[in-house]
């Protein structure tokens, strides 16, 4: 046992090389381990797609490595508006992704580690893989308590959730991803994943909330690259492969031919907005206007991400009425998101009577509305 | 091409049985609780029921999350049908059969089961049907496919596009050890192959991806032997262009531009168009650039345009009005809120700097960077976007030289600007020299405004920006 042990520390001592490739490294079986060289959320989600639909993995199974700046990653079933707070997104420019994997929503940044294993359907098997990372991050550190749980969650302490699960099966590949939390920021995290929009009926896949702990805060001897390397090297071991990470590129068209077509898709506003699933929101605000209180309520069915039914009841004659079926007509059809309705509610006020009183009123009730969105 | 795919579709259709049988024997292997499907031709127009398949880990039931046909639409083998979900798993579930979609048997969000039947597909007698394993793991590139069926006859495996790269390297297949299912060469074979040979990967050539036609020596004649085995030769054949035209509604943003135009089109337009001289202001602003940067702002050259606008509004007031709907008043607006007209991914928007007859150069060069930057985020709000009373649109900064913009409602002037291109023009001594020459064209309303007024106002702008030290006389 001791033997081997060392066998195995001069085994890394001499071949952790991280040295960039531009071909991925042919084993005869075994394991390929490959890391991203980006944070970009999209571009490394588009490497597992290019994966899933370019590779052979019959003789070889893949492990991929990655790490995104900050990001907000929402299952391929959810509903973007329910899941977080979009607001707070879009001020601390955190970027929101769709993956194609189900499963739950998941903060990502820095201090967080994403681990996707690539086999053939056949051998997709999830609990091995997650019993892989906990013999891993044991190795590394024999005192954590870690364990798998029977949702594919790793939980430290028995308590709080360091690991969560997706996967996607394809016609012939599937991967089954996790994340891993050494060191994210735990105030941002859970202010970003909270839902601050009310009224909304849906069924999409909702998240389970969960207490989460950095694996830095059980051990502040922990670093991201540690884990990684510790993950790396079981996976090795266990495939007979030798522990030999090779970088790629994902913006390399000459080693993944088509991949930054695969980062656009993720990008589109239709991808990671349009996919939600339909949904309605009905809900009522108060507005504040000059000495009176009143009472607005909206509703709105949307599908595909844009506004199919909309219902707006104001107080009568607060508004003329052929401006307020302007307001609703013009916006259905329209994508239900900010930035378009304030270019387009604006552009609306041009063609209207020039009143200031009207266009105050117009302003109020139209920043109410986007606040929704 | 074309008729070079439709040969190996039907020669394929001929090797393709046979290998089907060979798979069954190995299916039997791996089935599970799976049934066989005999691929034996079916009879023109046969429902057949596509069950869902085993997803793995035990699961029985899933459910149904999106689909991506309908009934009606025909779909090929390897097209997705739909998108089911499981316990944090998404799988998308493909066809096997080329056919019409005949059926669906659940609605979104309803509990599929594994092993029953998903939807009803019609089937094409002519086409074939994939056997119940999936024989070939690489992605529906069919013409690949197909291609590495017709040359199974040799000893290597390879698809022509790895045979292509071998050849360009001087490669001998043999040479190869293939890693690809049945020792099947694949690319990164091939380019391992080079990185031992070299010590460094060379990178494919780009076009390796797509699939050429076969050179004479490589093709295996498929079953009957007189089929001439011809290198297409794309010369006298129709060219056929399968582009569709494509319709979709407009909506939101691009519906309120319609009517604001509409609009817009309704204001009896007149032009009025001139040429500066930047030449000093060009000089000017190289020096107050590093100025403005130190103070963390900056300088482009609409800060000089906006504010000599605004100067030159104090003098002619009614280009910096409202006129309303039943013509019969004009309003003299009091605030100066320059619009500035941007292009963003959405189209064209128009933020506004609010009283620019109270604002220094530098502060509407501030703004101008506030209002830049929430553009290009998608994030300006109500207040930067409504409320102008005049607009300048740098299209210069794209290109063109003259244009001939459109009043947006309910303003009642509009400046467009062109490049600044540096030419040759005379002096007061009768000498050439270099000029940095732009291009106005100001558009305004015919019904309150007269040609002579715009031209009055578009000399006083032009001599503000021409000696920008004659600004510093009206500065308030």
């Amino acid at each position: 046992m001791v033997l081997q042990s060392l066998l195995k520390n001069c085994l890394q001592l001499s071949c952790t090389l991280r040295t960039p490739k531009a071909g991925f490294r042919s084993t005869t079986s075994g394991g390929l381990i490959i890391q991203s060289t980006s944070n970009d959320v999209y571009q490394n989600l588009a490497v597992e797609d290019w994966i899933l639909d370019h590779m052979n993995l019959e003789n070889r199974q893949v492990l991929f490595l990655w790490r995104n700046s900050p990001a907000v990653v929402i299952g391929r079933h959810q509903n973007p508006w329910q899941e977080c707070n979009l607001r707070l997104l879009r001020q601390k420019n955190i970027k929101l992704a769709r993956r194609r994997s189900g499963g739950g929503t998941v903060y990502h940044d820095l201090g967080n580690i994403n681990l996707t294993f690539f086999t053939t359907r056949k051998k997709y098997e999830r609990m091995e893989n997650l019993k892989l990372v906990v013999k891993a991050l044991k190795a590394l550190r024999p005192q954590l308590d870690v364990h798998v749980t029977d949702r594919y969650d790793i939980l430290l302490d028995r308590q709080y959730k360091i690991s969560g699960t997706a996967a996607k099966l394809g016609r012939t590949t599937a991967y089954h991803h996790c994340t891993l939390l050494c060191n994210a920021d735990k105030f941002v995290l859970s202010s970003v994943l909270k839902s601050p929009y009310k009224g909304l009926k849906s069924n999409a896949t909702p998240s389970v909330p969960a207490s989460v702990k950095n694996l830095f805060e059980e051990d502040p001897s922990l670093t991201c690259e540690m884990l990684l390397d510790a993950i790396a090297e079981e996976y090795a071991t266990q495939h007979q492969t030798d522990h030999h990470i090779t970088l790629i590129n994902p913006a390399d068209e000459t080693v993944l031919p088509g991949i930054n077509n695969k980062t656009k898709e993720l990008q589109t506003w239709e991808w990671v907005y349009g996919k939600t699933p339909k949904f309605s929101v009905s809900t009522c605000f108060n507005m504040v206007y000059k000495d009176s209180f009143l009472d607005v309520k909206i509703d709105m069915d949307i599908k595909h991400g844009r506004i199919e039914v909309c219902n707006i009841d104001l107080p009568e004659q607060w508004l003329p009425p052929a401006l307020c079926s302007e307001l609703v007509k013009s916006l259905t059809g329209s994508k239900f998101c900010p930035n378009e309705t304030t270019t387009l509610v604006t552009t609306l006020l041009r063609v209207c009577p020039q009143d200031n009183e009207l266009h105050s009123r117009w302003n109020l009730l139209c920043e109410n509305m986007i606040m929704l969105m | 091409v074309c008729i070079h795919r439709v040969r190996s579709c039907s020669s394929i259709r001929f090797i393709k049985s046979k290998y089907v049988c060979v798979f069954d024997k190995s299916a039997l292997k791996f089935s599970h609780q799976q049934r066989l499907f005999r691929t034996s031709a079916v009879s023109c127009g046969q429902i057949v029921q596509f069950k869902l398949s085993d997803i793995g880990e035990g699961i029985t039931e899933v459910t149904v999350k999106e689909w991506y046909i309908k009934e009606g639409d025909s779909v090929s083998q390897f097209d997705s049908i739909c998108e089911v979900q499981s316990d944090k798993a998404s799988v998308t579930i493909t066809s096997r059969y080329d056919g019409i979609i005949r059926k669906l048997h659940y609605n979104l969000d309803d509990i599929a089961y594994v092993g029953k039947p998903l939807v009803d597909i019609e089937i094409d007698a002519s086409k074939g049907v994939a056997p119940e394993e999936d024989v070939v793991e690489t992605p529906p590139m069919s013409h690949e496919e197909h291609t590495h069926q017709e040359i199974k006859g040799h000893k290597t495996l390879a698809t022509p596009a790895v045979r292509r790269l071998a050849m360009e390297n001087n490669i001998k297949l043999s040479e190869v050890v293939g890693t690809g299912k049945d020792n099947r060469i694949l690319k990164e074979d091939i380019l391992n192959y080079l990185a031992k040979q070299t010590g460094a990967i060379l990178p494919p050539s780009p076009k390796a991806e797509i699939i050429p036609p076969l050179p004479k020596s490589e093709t295996v004649p498929a079953a009957p032997k007189d089929k001439a085995r011809k290198i297409p030769v794309p010369v006298s054949r129709p060219i056929v262009f399968s582009g569709k035209d494509k319709t979709e509604p407009i909506t939101g943003f691009h519906k309120a531009m319609v009517k604001t135009m509409s609009a817009a089109l309704k204001i009896p337009h007149f032009g009025y168009c001139d040429e500066i001289d930047l030449t000093q202001l060009v000089q000017l602003r190289e020096e107050l650039k590093p100025l403005a940067q130190i103070r963390g702002v900056k300088l482009s050259f609409m800060p000089f345009f906006i504010k000599a606008a605004s100067l030159g509004l104090l003098q002619y007031p009614i280009l910096n009005a409202s006129l309303d709907e039943s013509c019969q008043n004009v309003t003299y607006k009091a605030s100066h809120n320059i619009g500035v007209a941007m292009d963003t991914e959405q189209g064209l928007i128009v933020p506004n700097v609010k009283n620019v007859q109270v604002c220094s150069v530098f502060e509407i060069a501030s703004e101008l960077n506030r209002l830049q930057s929430l553009g290009s985020a998608g994030q300006l709000g109500t207040n930067d976007l409504t409320g102008g009373t005049f607009t300048l649109s740098n299209i210069g900064t794209i290109g063109g030289t003259y244009a001939k913009p459109v009043i947006l409602p309910p303003e009642v002037a509009i400046g467009a600007l062109g490049k600044i291109q540096v030419l040759p023009r005379f002096n007061g001594k009768g000498e050439v020299f270099k000029a940095q020459i732009m291009n106005v064209s100001w558009s305004a309303d015919h019904r309150i405004i007269d040609g002579a007024t715009m031209a009055r106002f578009s000399n006083l702008w032009k001599s503000y920006l021409e000696n920008p030290a004659s600004m510093l006389l009206d500065l308030k």
